[in-house]
This record gives C-alpha cells, structure tokens and sequence, in this order.
C-alpha cells in the first residue's frame, strides 16, 4: 500500500499476466501501420499511396461483400417494419419472425438464455447432424460473442487454480494463431508448444506431440490439446489419418480436445476436404466417442466474414452433467452472446434451401467469394513459391499464407543490432518500404531459426497483385541489400 | 493418466474458481422448468410467469426506440439508404458510422476499443452531462458494460494468491457479476454493507471496518460503487460520493462506477451526478484519481440489451499502462459493432430541428415516464404490506423489499435445504407464477431476507402481479405465524 493518492494502477501494479501476454495480429506492427496512415492523410510522402492491411483476417475490410441474405434478416429483425416491404424476401421474412417469435417480447433487444436462444442451437445442432452424419444435442450448442469468447469460456474450465508445476497446461501448435498463447498468459496456464512439421505440409506428428507433452509433464497438468483445423496461420487441412492420430493421443494422456474449426468452409486444395473432429470421434467409436471435445465455429470467416456482429458457437460434447451446469454457470454472468450476431450464425448453419426465394442468389454469392478466395490462394502460394529466398507450403484452406523466408546471416545480424526479431524486421522494412502490413512469423511462434511473416490472401485479386508485385521487389532487394 | 481415465472434467478437476462462483439462482432454474412445464400443458394455478426477475426491457414489453433501430437496419442493409421510409437524420447517422468502417461494412472488425467516431460522441455526452472535458481516448467500447467492468478488474489482479491477492470492495446487496467475476480471476470480494435504514447509503465507517479487516487477508486494489443502486434502487447523494472519493484517496483505491442506470432516476428530489463530474470538481489531488466509470445501451430508455454494447471511461492511467488495456482489448478483436451503432444513438441522439427528434422525445419520455410510475407504485405496494419494508425506488429498475420472515418459515426452510430467501421465492413462484430473485443472490447481509423485484413488466400486468404478490405474502404470513 502506498502513499495516499498515488496510482493504484502502474506498469509496477498491472496484473503480470497481462503484461506477459501478447497478441501479434495485432501488435506493434500494426500500431506502426496505423502511425503510417495518419501520416499520409496528413500530406506526408511516402514511397506508396496507402497502407496494405494484410494483417487480420478481415473479409469485408479488404471489400469482400456480405451475403444478402443474412444482410435482410437482420434488418428484419432489427426494424420488423420493413416486414411488409417487398423489397425484402419472404424466406428473409420468415427466419426473421421465427427469431423475433423465440425472443422475449418479440425482439432482439431482449436478452437471451446465456447459452443463445434454443431455435437458433437446434439448427446448429441440424447443421452439424447434416454435415457430419452424426447426431449433434442442442443442449451441447453454446452460442458465443465470436469464437474467441467460446474458446475462453472453455479454457476457463480446465484451469486448476493451482501455481507452480500444478498450474493447468495446454497443448498448442507451433504456428499458432495467437489467441491461444494470450488465454494461455493472461489465465497464467502453462503453454505446451508443439512443432507443426513444415516439411510434411505443416502436418501433426503424433511423435512430435508425445515428444511436446513429455517435456511439459514434470512443469504442469496437461489439460488439453488445441488443433486449429483447417490452421491457421500455415493453411493446412489435417487428413482424416491425422486427426485420428491426434484423438488416439489425447485419449492416451487423457487430454480434453479443443478443435478450432472456425476455417471450416474454407478449403482450397484440391482433393482437400475438412473433417471435423467430431466426425472422426463418432466414427471411431467407443471408447473414443465418449472423449471430451469442444469445437468451434465463427460467423467471422467462411464465405459470410461477418466479423463485426461477433457470431460463434462451441458444441461441447461429453461432459459430465454437473460439470454442464457448472460450465453454463460460469458464462451466465456475461448475460448472452450479441442477438445479431446470434442470427448471423443461424444464417449460415440454415442457409435458404433450394426453391426458396433466396437460395439462387445465396448461392451464387456464396460461391463467388469462395471462387474468389480459391483463385487468390492458389495464387498467392505459387507466387510465393517462385521468389528467390521464399518457400510457401500450399495455402490448402482459412486465409492466409505462411511463407517461409530465407534471410541472410547479414540481416539476421541487422535485425539483432536493432533488438528484432529477424522476421519482425523484416516486416517493418516491408512496411515502411511497401506500405504492406503483414505479422511477423515470431507472432505465432515458430521452428528457432526459421523465419516466416503471415500474409492475408484477402485483398481483392487486383490489389493483391500489385501488392504481391510491390513485394517481390522489396524482397529482391532486401536480398541484394543483406547479401 | 491411465488408458481408465475417461473423463478430464469432473467436479473435482474443474477450476475450483469456477465451481466457488454462486449457482444460478434455483428460482431461475425452476422458472424455466415451470414455462416448460406450462408448455406441455400441466395444470397451474397460473397461466404465465411473471417475469420480475431480469433487468431485461424489452422482454418486458417495452418498445425499442424508432431512430436507434433505424440506424441499425440502415448500418446492416445500406441499400434501405435509398428507401423513403426512413428519416434523413438516421441515414446521415447510418453513413457517417459505415464511412468510419473499413469497406464501409459493419462486417469489418473495428479497433478493439471501438470507432473513433462513437468514442467521440461518448467523449462528449460526458462533457455536456458533467460540464468538464472528456477524452476519447480514454473511452473505450464494450460488449455490454460487464465486458469492460470484467476487463478493468482483470488489470488489478496482483497474479498472487493467498494475502496477496487483489482485493474488490464491493456492496453488501451488489449486483452479482462483480463477485462471480472476482471469484472467478481468484480475487478477494471485501464486502461492505450499505445501510438500509438510510436508503441504501454507504456508510465512511463500514467502508473503514471492511478495509481495515480485509487488510490482512488480501492487498486492497479497488472499490466498486453501483449508483444509481442495483437491486437497490438508490441514488446516492453528492456529499456521500465525495466521502467515498476522499475514502478511496486516502486509501489509495482505483474507483469503479458503475453508472449504467444514470438515465434511470425516478425520486423527484435526487439527481444522478457521476463520479466523474463529483472528482473533477473537487480538484486536485482528488482529479488525479484513477476512475473507470461504465455506461450501458441495456438500461436508460432504450433498453438494447440484446445488442451487447457498453462503454468505458478510464481516467488517469499512464499512458503505457493504457496500452496494456488496448493489448488486451486487441485480442477480444472489437465489440460488435451494431451494438456500438445503438451507444452512439444514445450518447448523441436526434437534436431538436432534426425529422427522428419529436419522435425520439415523444418515446423516450413515454418510456421513462412510465417507469417513473411503476417505480413509485411499486414502493407504494411494497410500503403498504404487513411483514414488508421497502426504500423508495429512487432509481435504476428493481424494488428491493425487505422480508421479515416467521421463524417458523424459517425453519421450514432449514428443512427444506433452502435459504429462507429463496424458499419464499419458491414458494411464490409455484403459487402465483411471479419469478423474482432472492436477496442472498444479491449477497444480502445475513439475517436479513429480501427480494428483487424488476419494474419493468407493463403496468396492466404489474398492477395484478402485485395484487397476487400481496395476497400470497399475507397467506404466507398466516401460515408461519
């Protein structure tokens, strides 16, 4: 306690765990991408007209349009006048009513079961039926702000509120998409990193994972293991031998699994195909299909991108039903998930059927952003792949690459004289030169001495050529300049 | 681990922070069985619940307010941009907040702390309501208040256990997310009792007790204060906030305001006056104080509750400390953004001259008008029971009655495994269908029993709700004398 008056709250007093945690989507290089912005619109001279945000998977940032569809229920739902409009479709009107029907007085300001309202979780629960060929519960749906709030919401769980060796520990690829590491400090949890095997496509070794979870034992409880499929950053999409593997191991050390599946109408490669882990856990039957397993799902990615109305959902199979309770307890003080962003994931796991008024343009809207999406990873990867200095696995799903790039012991010696990590100085000089922003690879963790940036591959197809052309010649001369 | 162990969460391995949170209330939990129940059609000496226990506005029927639902079918569907049904000044609205948009979309994500534009605003309602400068930059956009309040608390935690944990002060009745969330982090709630019999007041030598005692038990980081009152109605005094600022000076507490009810008072005779306005005029050193003071779109008129969308202003950090706030928003992504849309609305709505402004009085003094009639009614009915005190509802949304119980239903409620709160709660769900929340979910001071009861259900239905209330309590009464 000090004196009287002074701070409570200093860089002395701040909650360790948050000064630890990090998150590089959004980190320092995207503080000086903004900087930039505000000095260009202030008439500075730059070596290019704007800033690329190539950073965060933002689908409608970089001009993706929303579907109309999910668009008109909203609407309808937000302002039911425009029920008696014709300038809106009767399915539109229907889903709209049938929401507004499930809400208390009839309207989404209204708040909803902390779970999310039962209409919309039975269809994700249909939705999951249908894809999987697997029976889903609603009771096992839970509706969240975005899946990030999901993913927390079950992490909170399997902490042990113990310290030291006893603190919970958890499983998380290496590249990893950050969230998970940031959770990881702020809860003050043990990460347990294991190496994706950038040779093999950034494929899952079970020896790797064995291998991961040995060194981790003697410093915590390993709790569970997250896999991001399809991943992110590197784009993978696990086979169906891989993710038997995986569930095999985590049966094995009795691991819960936490399957991030956010990317999952987000598949590219040919002969790729997304199985979710659910799928595979009921295929394989007992004693496997009685394992616990939280899978999560987004409104924010898909073809829909519709990040900014925070729709998600985790189905949660197999807990025991006090620890339901419990878990269903523990996210009621956040009262409900926003009611829009709600309705937006009831759009998507429910889209119009066929001969319904909105299916065609659905459709074709869908599959335009798809199409779009395929032609920009395939690509970006062969870009990628034909620079000097640069190998890029094939970009097989989500919405990025993770090229890997080969620096010159001469820029690795710059980078350190200048306190960088060798990717993140490269970033910056790619930033400052190029106006492109991208992560830097030591943002998501990586292989010590390999070096990688992210890149989103969402900019529309013309931008992303002239970006992708500005780059190659950043690189080129970054080579030539470190050689 | 054995190829045996099956399950990794049990009720022993979960987060033990996790299972110290309170249980939902069992009223709650029987009320939704009972809606179920009446579903299907089972016999009851009620048609319908009632419910009384939510904070939820429109669930009770209220209307939401014409030009915030506007700007938001226009931010969501821009070509209704183009349609004559809707107002000039809500498509200007709609535009100004879809040109701050990256791709012009609300699909976008925003900065994690919100669009630039509606912390303007919010930055400056403060200054007009409290007549000194606000910062944007010190306003931060939530989803809902209780994702800022959790995220305020979540900076004071110490990252040690035992006597070294962070320390809450929090009021004996509060509402409950702050110590589920003080449980959760493994915090310490210190808890001190507000005074009934001065209408909820804070009391400098409770506030004293508390501290001194939880001294040894934790390190003291901050004191919450919810004004005006939830579940207790009251609107506190500008003398009684200047002695929990010199309070919280002198023992050198980061201040939480809880202020979502502001728009929300009732008492003729009381006024809300923020924390905010309360330090800034008592000068330095007091305006030097770390304050975080919460605003929500669930509450005030428009009652946007399923739209998750709040607001913070942080006062006083250094600047290094803010941005390790900004880091952790970061990671959130942003608030969604329709639900910053409804905030702006709030904070800067139509102005006189402007086509929505008739309209937007007309509903909003409609719906708070009503309140203020439920609010008085309320206490009225409360006041004029046997075996039942009630403080005025000076504001905010619920009647918080005091119960004094029988001891043999007191008794029967040690029988029946039940808080005897929670047993009369019971108890008037099953015989008149009106579900309310028990005192103890409340954190009540013990030995003392009461109910929250919400005003916001339609006066045609509250009137007869009320009526039953009376009735049951009376034979509830006569039952246990």
């Amino acid at each position: 306690m000090g004196s009287e008056g002074e701070h409570v709250l200093t860089m002395d007093t701040l909650n360790p765990n948050v000064i630890e945690l990090q998150y590089a989507v959004r980190g320092p290089i995207v503080a000086r991408a903004t900087e930039i912005e505000n000095e260009i619109k202030t008439g500075t001279k730059k070596p290019f007209a704007k800033v690329v945000k190539a950073n965060i998977g933002d689908c409608h940032a970089t001009g993706q349009k929303p579907l109309t569809f999910i668009r008109q229920v909203i609407a309808l739902c937000t302002y039911p006048e425009l029920l008696k409009s014709s300038e809106f479709e009767e399915d539109a009107k229907e889903r709209s009513r049938k929401i507004m029907a499930a809400c208390k007085g009839q309207s989404i300001g209204s708040y909803t079961d902390s779970c999310g309202l039962m209409v919309i979780r039975e269809d994700v629960a249909e939705y999951i039926a249908q894809r999987d060929g697997y029976p889903s519960n609603p009771a096992d749906i839970v509706l969240s702000t975005g899946a990030s709030d999901g993913i927390k919401s079950v992490m909170t769980l399997l902490l042990t509120g113990g310290k030291g060796k006893d603190v919970a520990g958890f499983l998380i690829p290496i590249p990893q998409y950050p969230l998970y590491s940031a959770a990881i400090s702020e809860f003050g949890a043990y990460p347990i990193p294991y190496y994706l095997n950038e040779k093999t496509k950034w494929s899952l070794e079970v020896s790797e994972l064995e291998r991961a979870l040995a060194d981790a034992k003697p410093h915590c409880k390993p709790r569970a293991i997250v896999v991001i499929n399809p991943g992110n950053p590197t784009g993978a999409v696990l086979s169906k031998e891989n993710i038997k593997e995986i569930i095999k191991f985590a049966r094995r050390h009795g691991l819960f699994l936490m399957a991030d599946e956010v990317y999952q109408h987000n598949i590219w490669a040919e002969g790729a195909k997304f199985f979710s882990f659910k799928q595979v856990l009921q295929e394989m039957g007992a004693p496997y299909n009685k394992m616990e397993l939280a899978s999560f799902m987004s409104a924010s990615k898909g073809f829909m991108g519709e990040c900014g109305y925070r729709g998600g959902y985790a189905e949660v199979i197999n807990l025991q039903p006090e620890v339901r309770a419990e878990y269903y307890k523990s996210i009621s003080a956040k009262l409900c998930p926003p009611v829009s962003g709600q309705t937006v994931i009831d759009c998507i796991v429910k889209p119009p059927k066929s001969g319904e008024p909105s299916y065609q343009k659905f459709m074709a809207e869908k599959a335009e952003v798809l199409s779009k999406l395929k032609e920009k990873a395939k690509f970006v990867t062969e870009l990628f792949n034909s620079i000097e200095g640069i190998s890029c696995n094939e970009v097989m799903g989500a919405m990025y690459a993770f090229p890997r790039i080969y620096l010159p012991e001469k820029a690795i010696k710059a980078a350190e004289a200048a306190g960088q990590t060798p990717d993140s100085f490269y970033c910056f000089a790619l930033l400052e030169e190029t106006g492109i922003c991208t992560v830097p690879g030591s943002g998501f963790r990586e292989e010590p001495g390999t070096y990688h940036f992210r890149t989103t591959i969402l900019p529309q197809m013309d931008e992303l050529k002239t970006v992708l052309n500005n780059f190659k010649t950043f690189h080129l001369n970054f080579l030539e300049k470190y050689k | 681990m054995g190829s045996e162990a099956v399950q990794v969460l049990t009720i022993d391995t979960l987060n033990p922070n996790v299972r110290a949170m309170r249980q939902t209330s069992s009223v709650y939990t029987r009320k939704a069985q009972i809606e179920k129940e009446l579903k299907a059609g089972v016999e009851k000496p009620f048609t319908k619940v009632f419910r009384a226990d939510v904070g939820d506005c429109q669930g009770g029927g209220q209307k939401p307010i014409t030009f915030i639902r506007q700007v938001m079918a226009l931010c969501s569907y821009p070509e209704l941009l183009n349609s004559d049904e809707f107002p000039a000044d809500a498509k200007e609205r709609a535009k100004r907040i879809l040109g701050e948009c990256l791709g012009n979309s609300i699909g976008a994500y925003t900065s994690g702390w919100g669009l630039q534009a509606v912390r303007a605003d919010v930055a400056d309602y403060i200054a007009r309501r409290d007549g000194h400068a606000s910062d944007s930059n010190d306003i931060v956009l939530s989803t809902g208040a209780s994702d800022a309040i959790r995220a305020v608390i979540s900076l004071l935690l110490t990252g040690k256990d035992g006597a070294g944990r962070a320390g809450y002060m929090i009021s004996v009745p509060h509402y409950p997310l702050y110590s589920a969330s003080i449980v959760e982090f493994g915090a310490y709630p210190i808890l001190y009792c507000l005074d009934e019999e001065s209408n909820w007041s804070v009391s400098l030598g409770e506030l004293e007790m508390s501290i001194t005692d939880a001294k040894t038990k934790c390190k003291p980081r901050a004191l919450v204060v919810i004004n005006p009152g939830n579940p207790t109605g009251s609107v506190l005094s500008k003398e009684n906030i200047r002695e929990i600022i010199k309070f919280a000076f002198r023992h050198r507490l980061f201040l939480i305001a809880d202020e979502v009810y502001q728009h929300n008072v009732w008492a003729r005779d009381v006024k809300f006056i923020s924390f905010k306005k309360v330090l800034m005029e008592m000068g330095f050193p007091y305006n030097k104080l770390q304050l975080a003071s919460f605003m929500s779109a669930s509450k005030g008129y428009a009652g946007e509750c399923g739209a998750r969308a709040g607001c913070v202003e942080v006062i006083n950090l250094e600047p290094e400390v803010k941005a390790e706030l900004f880091k952790i928003l970061h990671v959130k992504l942003c608030p969604p953004v329709l639900g910053q849309a409804v905030l702006d609305c709030i904070v800067n709505p139509p102005k006189p001259g402007e086509p929505s402004y008739d309209r937007f009085i007309r509903e909003t003094t409609d719906i708070l008008s009503q309140l203020r009639a439920k609010a008085e009614f309320v206490t009225d009915v409360f006041k004029s029971v046997t075996g039942i005190t009630c403080n005025k509802i000076q504001g905010a949304m619920y009647a918080f009655p005091r119960i004094f119980l029988p001891e043999k239903a007191v008794q029967a409620a040690d029988a029946a495994g039940q808080a005897p709160d929670v047993f009369y709660c019971l108890e008037l769900l099953e015989q008149t269908g009106i579900s309310s929340v028990p005192g103890s979910s409340f954190w009540d001071m013990p030995g003392t029993y009461h109910i929250r009861i919400s005003i916001l259900p339609q006066m045609e239905e509250l009137k007869p709700a009320l009526e039953k209330l009376k009735e049951f309590h009376l034979n509830f009464l006569a039952r246990y004398e």
